[in-house]
């Protein structure tokens, strides 16, 4: 906990002004996770509850008290609720993780990167 | 053996294929790839929010809602009777506003509003949270030390002005009503929504000048 303190006190206001998201995929997670909310997969509670889980958990865990850290929780939070609320699950997430990674790598610089159709 | 120049080699092979995303990114690929597949979201859906809650939306839509009550003082009761139905009046209703609660600010009392738990907001109506609204340190603060949090915004509150601070939940969301600055009684609604500050409807800002 050496490090909480430093966190604890870092000036609110020095933040404000800063654009909402870092990079694309934050925004996305939020788009997804309310798209969802709004299809009825999961209520707005159990993405708040989620949400407040992760958050907690990388509080407990002293993780960095930035937007990275608040977003990777989101992120988390999706995935999880994705997997308990449809058949899609952690290996399915996973597989099509490194299908993309491998898109990614095989396609050569400058072009569109597209997934291989199954 | 032959020479190794490991740094070139990475620049090579950096050149060869795409930039590969970061790991978070590729996790967000895969998940949306899925739900896709699975008809379960319409990418074109997800596009769309991302284009309106960046770009269109902000927190302009709250400041119009503002402005309106100073203007109108039936419509500003019935903003603090019902906010869902006040702001429908505008257009504005999204279900991230159903369920939410406008508290207004007066000489005796300021409002401030957190999500303890996450990061609950009323975005429909001030676009995406801002990066202190999500920190830990705000969510931990803002309930035990209020007025030491608004005086790190540049808010000094007398001691005589009582600190209200409100819970959001994904079931009541909260807007502050500031107050109305003096010198604006001639000012149509659409000058007085330019005074209305993102952080003013947060709670984060109180006396709202001219500018």
């Amino acid at each position: 906990m050496a490090n909480s303190e430093e966190i604890t006190l870092k000036p609110l206001a020095a933040v404000d002004g800063q654009p909402a998201f870092d990079e694309a995929w934050q925004a996305e997670v939020l788009a997804i996770a309310d798209t969802l909310v709004q299809n009825g997969m999961f209520s707005a509670g159990a993405w708040s509850d989620a949400l407040g889980a992760a958050l907690e958990k990388a509080a407990a865990d002293d993780a960095v008290d930035n937007q990275e850290t608040y977003n990777r929780c989101a992120l988390h939070a999706l995935e999880t609720l994705v997997a308990e609320h449809s058949d899609i699950d952690q290996r399915a997430m996973q597989g099509k993780r490194e299908d993309w990674e491998q898109a990614y790598m095989s396609t050569p610089h400058g072009q569109p990167v597209n997934l291989k159709s199954d | 053996m032959p020479d190794f120049d490991a740094k070139k080699v990475a620049e090579i092979h950096e050149h060869l294929h795409s930039h590969l995303p970061s790991e978070s990114a590729l996790r967000v690929k895969a998940l949306e790839t899925l739900l896709v597949d699975k008809g379960l979201v319409n990418p074109q859906t997800i596009d769309a929010w991302i284009e309106a809650y960046t770009e269109e939306i902000g927190p302009k839509r709250g400041a119009r809602v503002v402005a309106k009550a100073w203007s109108d003082p039936d419509y500003r009761q019935r903003l603090l009777d019902d906010a869902p139905a006040a702001i429908d009046e505008l257009g504005y209703l999204g279900k991230a506003t159903a369920h939410l609660k406008v508290v207004e600010n007066t000489d005796a009392v300021h409002n401030l509003v957190v999500c303890t738990l996450c990061s609950c907001y009323p975005f429909s109506i001030l676009g995406i949270a801002p990066a202190w609204y999500k920190a830990a340190a705000y969510r931990s603060r803002a309930v035990r030390d209020p007025r030491g949090v608004l005086a790190e915004f540049g808010v000094d509150i007398d001691a005589d002005v009582e600190v209200r601070v409100w819970d959001s939940t994904a079931e009541l969301r909260y807007l502050v009503m500031p107050q109305r600055p003096a010198g604006t009684d001639d000012m149509s609604e659409e000058e007085l929504a330019a005074l209305v500050t993102r952080n003013s409807m947060i709670g984060t800002d109180r006396d709202l000048g001219l500018e």
